[in-house]
């Protein structure tokens, strides 16, 4: 028997966009209307936290836990709550969430009325990639047929329930996936992080309680509303229930994205999903879930995909889509593309992070271009620990980004230090 | 003479009212901020200081408090570009698969180098953070259309379809 593949099933049927006629013909917007109609918001909040839920953006949160969060209004000034869906995919190697809202935007906004509802917001926003063109054309469509339906605006599915749903298109920086930094953007400001507490469900986006979930975790829900918390539990292999799209990219056979039960091996999704490295080429590394996650190496092939078994080796699942290292890239090269990724991004709010990331970068351009010296390895391991340390910075930026640094240098030191000997990088890239 | 008039002189009655349009979905005028700048690259390319101080009077703060968020965001350009923006994807999925190639031959194709403009003002070069595109490795765009492994090997054509 097949798994049900809740979140893109769907898209396969329609081998490409799935229209509104077509998503409402499979069961679409059946469980907004259950939820809203039929359940009391603490059901819908107790269900999705039955269903053990974990948010798909990368931190694995409880979905459940966090909407109840938000205050009872009877402990707020009267005003908005907002849901706010963080559609700011710019984890450098993800393409998951681009992938739901291009083919099929009626999950997201379905995802959303039901959230909208178990925590009580009357304001909804969907804060998107600006590069993101296709996904804002096919959402705003989308957005416009659940206006003229009923499903948004006034009085949704004829019950004393408001949801207003529009779009933000950010103006792009790294830092607004931060759930703090992504309020400030929608507020029309600078994104930097904010300080916690006040945590956004007390006090958020102009001040007022706060939700902020990503796209893959929304499009998870109406499914649970739909098939019930046992079915949902039983979709995943391990501890974690439900489904994952893990994606791979690098120098495979066939790379792509899976939707597939959450904890199936990292085996599997490579060498069968995505189908083996290419002809010539070997895997030596892979950062199991976008740039700011630990690498891990062939010796971890056969743990299973799941927040606590990834954890566990020392690593994170992040956003479960996989960049491999194969061993035509030299990991010193490779590094230090990340590391100008980071410091380019850095919001420049605390000082370690401006500073400490660009001077991490210089360091391992002078390992790649011959100017490495002995003990230049041992002041990166100095500072990527004082750098990364959480709470030694503001916010999480810095420590994502020595993730892959620190990690690199422990599994792939004999290549930083033959930088160094050989007063170069013994790989050639240019041939690459 | 009115405020409005004075705004119309720098800008048009259309990008006003589409910013009026975006201040009135919010709590306050400032917080359409990004929105109100967006409006103003859509129609013409780029946000000159003209143009972002007449913004700055119509949501009613400062043009130095404006700049700090138009110069914060990648997306939002206070130089002038082309008629045309090349993004090539410099980011780890796209670095694995070549990017520094295919960065060099746009490089050379357009006869630029990174943030600059061809001598026929047609296309500005500027490298971008990973555009979600990461099955397609590696990866450019020219305004709002991807191009992916495979689709880049005649650069020359490719430039072409956007100049015809």
């Amino acid at each position: 028997m097949s798994t049900p593949r809740p979140l893109t099933e769907r898209i396969e049927a329609a081998n490409g966009l799935v229209s509104f006629a077509a998503y409402e013909s499979a069961q679409g917007y059946a469980a907004a209307r259950q939820a809203v109609t039929e359940m009391s918001e603490l059901d819908v909040r107790d269900l999705v936290k039955d269903a053990n839920l974990r948010g798909r953006g990368g931190a694995g949160f409880p979905t459940g836990v966090k909407w109840g969060f938000v205050p009872p209004p009877e402990r707020t000034t009267p005003g908005h709550t907002y849901l706010v869906c963080n559609a700011d995919e710019m984890e450098p190697g993800t393409f998951k969430d681009r992938y739901l809202m291009e083919y099929d935007p009626h999950l997201l906004i379905e995802g959303m009325i039901i959230a909208a509802y178990a925590i009580g917001a009357d304001r909804a926003y969907i804060f998107l990639r600006g590069e993101y063109h296709e996904p804002f054309k096919q959402l705003s469509e989308a957005i416009r047929s659940a206006y003229d339906h009923g499903f948004l605006g006034d009085r949704i599915f004829g019950t004393r329930h408001d949801l207003e749903l529009s779009i933000h298109r950010s103006g792009g920086r790294y830092i607004c996936g931060e759930e703090t930094a992504l309020l400030n953007a929608l507020e029309g400001k600078r994104a930097q992080p904010r300080t916690k507490p006040p945590f956004p469900p007390a006090s958020g986006a102009w001040g007022r309680p706060t939700i902020v979930n990503n796209v893959e975790t929304l499009c998870n829900v109406p499914c649970i509303i739909r098939n019930g918390a046992d079915w949902y539990q039983n979709l995943g292999l391990g501890e974690d229930a439900g489904t994952k799209i893990y994606g791979v990219s690098g120098r495979v056979k066939n790379p792509g994205l899976w939707e597939l039960p959450i904890g199936t091996t990292i085996r599997e999704i490579i060498e069968v999903h995505a189908g083996g490295m290419q002809e010539g080429f070997a895997l030596r590394g892979l950062l199991p879930g976008g740039a700011s996650t630990d690498y891990l190496t062939d010796e971890h092939l056969d743990l299973a995909m799941d927040y606590g078994t990834i954890q566990a080796a020392g690593s994170r699942m992040g956003t479960g889509t996989m960049i491999l290292m194969d061993d035509s890239v030299c990991p010193v090269a490779m590094a230090k593309n990340l590391q100008h990724f980071f410091a380019q991004e850095s919001c420049g709010f605390c000082t370690p992070c401006r500073e400490g990331l660009p001077w991490l970068e210089k360091l391992l351009a002078d390992l790649e271009e011959g100017r490495g010296e002995p003990g230049d390895l041992e002041l990166l391991d100095r500072n990527a620990a004082f750098i990364g340390a959480p709470g030694n910075t503001f916010c999480l930026h810095a420590t994502g980004a020595i993730e892959p640094l620190a990690s690199a240098l422990r599994y792939f030191r004999p290549d930083f230090e033959a930088h160094i000997e050989q007063h170069g990088c013994p790989y050639h890239t240019e041939d690459r | 003479m009115s405020e409005v008039t004075n705004l119309i002189n720098v800008l048009s009655e259309d990008e006003i009212s589409r910013i009026q349009h975006e201040i009135d979905l919010l709590p306050d005028a400032q917080s359409a901020a990004i929105e109100a700048l967006q409006i103003i690259q859509d129609a013409r390319g780029w946000i000159s200081d003209e143009s972002l101080q007449a913004v700055a009077k119509m949501l009613g703060m400062s043009s130095s408090q404006l700049d700090s968020i138009a110069t914060f965001y990648n997306l939002l350009y206070r130089l002038p570009v082309g008629k045309h923006v090349v993004n090539v994807c410099d980011s780890v999925s796209c670095f694995v698969m070549g990017s520094d190639r295919l960065m060099q031959r746009v490089c050379e194709s357009l006869d630029v180098e990174l943030g600059q403009t061809t001598q026929d003002q047609e296309f500005t070069l500027i490298p971008s953070v990973c555009l979600g595109a990461c099955d397609r490795a590696p990866v450019l765009m020219i305004d709002k259309t991807l191009f992916g492994r495979g689709e880049t090997e005649d650069l020359a054509s490719v430039f072409k379809r956007f100049t015809e």
